[in-house]
């Protein structure tokens, strides 16, 4: 499937090995990706917080340049995008006069755009549109053993109605259903839907890396060989902060945060290494060492 | 009808003994209230279980309790949603050999229990509540007959109104976890009701005082929990971004915990870039490369971008320069709407939903 692809910033900034695994993983899944290269920032919330006009404005240019594309929809791979355009298309898509006052500030660049857009981070695409089946019949390294604590964060599950969480699509459980899909085992542990403390990082170091610690200390007492997020923000906190949360909560963390393109592509017999596992400040050991421990059982 | 297994939590502080939980089944219909049941329960079975409630019409905010992991009151939440709630987690496990759906009421959190199900809401509440004025100050002089007041500005701090002080967002408040000095949801959101009413006095000192405080707006960390846990629909963490907003839009209170620093380096970084660059981003939040403020967070991140930088996470080209710049449409678009005299907002609280188009080809596609 083509899908109008818009990879946000963090994850071509300090997070590139999230853009490099997806654009690994979504040929092995048959996505071909149509990178927005002329869109902007989604806003992470701080615009919107600044000028709600301003940040509306920018999303709905990013729509407008996903409509252009024969993409089936429109994909991201940041639950902050995720949430901050979720939270922008929903004052589009609930009023004409507001969206026919944004499109009017995009009409000098010939853009428009039309409500109804299907924006859906990678995790909603591979359960609602390739499918658990599907995936599951394309693993080659099935994740056997490998104890998976999902981490959701925020932005991807809350708030509900706005982002369509229901009975019909509990987009609360994906990372669950994937984590089992690709072979391995779920760690359910206390952070499991909480808040890596990310948006407070600048203003309230402690209480923002106090949470980054206190979840991967749970996810350590449950006994997790890893993390899995599907937001480059909480992989931020998580890992890149590791070190000094590590410090702020007073005990040894050393816990492994993959990024979900990661966690799939690994499922789908790529090398840690070619997925950009070695970019990470906690060395995913206990995943590498995995890997190998497999290697052997992996069809070519 | 169908039956209800409830696991209530027991804990009575002064009794020495640890929390326990007891089961209790009940048969009634799925549209009836977790209340119902509990205080079925208490007629029936066990008349020693502590709760408060009142009106039982989700008015009076007294029945907050946490049902399957979710806050909310125990008056409106039908017995079938709380059953459907949480599904599949800790604490509704998979049906493995259950015979009926389980229902688990605890006590709220982010406040000490003083029995069973209910809380100290004067130590937490309460007191955060009071923090904040939670009155009008009249402007002088007040005027002789009624204040009239415009009526957007009204209908603005309706959705603050609605609150009825349950708590149920300050139970499930993630920043107050780790700063339960936070000043919190519900008291934050009282806040914007005088902040965004004309006939108060002190929109500036209020928001200064806000901003200042190192447990104050700044301290949200955007987790939504608050919106969800609402019985009212308040949204207060939408609130607090409106006092953000105002206070760093319209006031420009430079504060000492850098939300506007961190709030205005943001707005520019993607002005200039059309991508964030964060290696700008962390030094210009604290004032800039060369501000006193920066130097020790500069000096302190040393050994993270060390290790980032032999990783390859980060190279000196993507820490030095940004390889993105804005295309000039996107600079466009910032100076025009930004530099407007005045903010173009949409409070779909206020203005409601359209109509659900029809399902478009994107959609019938997905």
């Amino acid at each position: 499937m083509r899908v109008a692809y818009w990879p946000g910033c963090v994850s071509r900034g300090f997070t590139p090995e999230l853009h490099g695994s997806m654009a690994k993983v979504a040929p092995l899944l048959d996505i071909e990706l149509i990178e927005l290269d002329r869109a902007a920032c989604c806003g992470a919330g701080v615009i919107a917080e600044h000028n709600q006009e301003l940040a509306d404005t920018l999303n709905a240019r990013t729509f407008a340049l996903a409509q252009q594309t024969d993409g089936e929809l429109m994909m991201n791979i940041c639950s902050t995008c995720q949430g901050a355009q979720s939270e922008c298309q929903e004052r589009l898509d609930a009023n004409t006069d507001y969206r026919e006052h944004v499109n009017s500030n995009l009409s000098d660049e010939g853009l428009r755009y039309e409500r109804g857009l299907s924006n859906k981070n990678f995790l909603w695409l591979l359960v609602e549109n390739i499918g658990l089946d599907e995936l599951k019949s394309r693993v080659k390294r099935p994740l056997t053993d490998l104890r998976v604590g999902p981490f959701y964060g925020c932005y991807i599950v809350r708030p509900v109605d706005r982002l369509g969480v229901d009975e019909e699509h509990p987009r609360d459980r994906y990372l669950h259903w994937v984590i089992e899909a690709l072979g391995g085992t779920v760690i359910d542990y206390a952070g499991v839907y909480k808040c890596c403390g990310f948006p407070i990082i600048t203003m309230s170091k402690e209480a923002s890396l106090k949470q980054a610690g206190r979840h991967l200390g749970d996810a350590i007492d449950a006994d997790a060989d890893c993390l899995v997020v599907p937001c480059p923000l909480c992989h931020l906190n998580l890992d890149l902060q590791q070190p000094v949360a590590s410090k702020v909560v007073g005990r040894e963390l050393g816990m492994p945060v993959l990024h979900l393109p990661q966690l799939v592509g690994l499922a789908l017999g790529l090398s840690p290494k070619e997925l950009g596992m070695n970019k990470h400040i906690v060395r995913p050991t206990s995943v590498i060492d995995w890997s190998t421990s497999v290697v052997a059982g992996a069809p070519s | 009808m169908p039956e209800y297994t409830l696991r209530i939590r027991r804990y009575d502080p002064q009794s020495g003994d640890a929390p326990r939980w007891d089961t209790h089944t009940v048969d009634l219909s799925p549209v009836q209230s977790v209340l119902d049941a509990i205080l079925k329960i208490k007629d029936d079975e066990d008349g020693s279980i502590g709760i408060r409630c009142s009106c039982q019409q989700a008015i009076c905010g007294s029945c907050g309790v946490r049902m399957n992991g979710k806050p909310g009151l125990a008056c409106n939440t039908h017995l079938e949603e709380a059953a459907q709630r949480g599904h599949g987690t800790g604490w509704n496990p998979p049906d493995e050999g259950q015979e009926t759906p389980v229902i688990t009421v605890e006590p709220m959190g982010n406040m000490p229990v003083i029995r069973d199900l209910i809380v100290d809401m004067d130590a937490v509440h309460w007191k955060k509540i009071q923090r904040v004025t939670p009155w009008l100050i009249n402007k002088e002089p007040v005027p002789e007959r009624e204040y009239i007041v415009p009526h957007e500005n009204m209908v603005d701090v309706t959705q603050t109104m609605a609150c009825i002080q349950c708590g149920a967002c300050v139970s499930d408040c993630l920043a107050m976890e780790v700063d339960p000095l936070f000043i919190g949801p519900a008291a934050l959101a009282k806040a914007y009701r005088f902040v965004g009413d004309p006939r108060d006095a002190d929109h500036r000192e209020r928001l200064h005082d806000l901003s200042e405080d190192p447990h104050g707006i700044y301290d949200c960390t955007h987790c939504f929990n608050c919106i969800d846990a609402c019985p009212k629909g308040v949204a207060p963490m939408s609130q607090i971004m409106r006092l953000r907003r105002v206070a760093g839009s319209d006031y420009d209170i430079n504060d000492r915990n850098n939300g506007y620093r961190h709030e205005h380096a943001f707005v520019k970084n993607i002005r200039k870039n059309g991508l964030l660059h964060e290696a700008d981003l962390l030094p210009d939040s604290y004032g800039g490369k060369f501000n006193p403020r920066a130097v020790p967070e500069l000096i302190s991140s040393l050994p993270t971008a060390a290790t980032a930088l032999a990783r390859g996470k980060m190279t000196p080209r993507t820490v030095l320069g940004h390889p993105h710049k804005a295309p000039p449409e996107v600079k466009k678009l910032f100076d025009t709407i930004d530099g407007k005299q005045q903010r173009y907002e949409l409070n779909l609280y206020v203005s409601g939903y359209e109509d659900e188009p029809e399902a478009t080809e994107t959609e019938e596609q997905s």
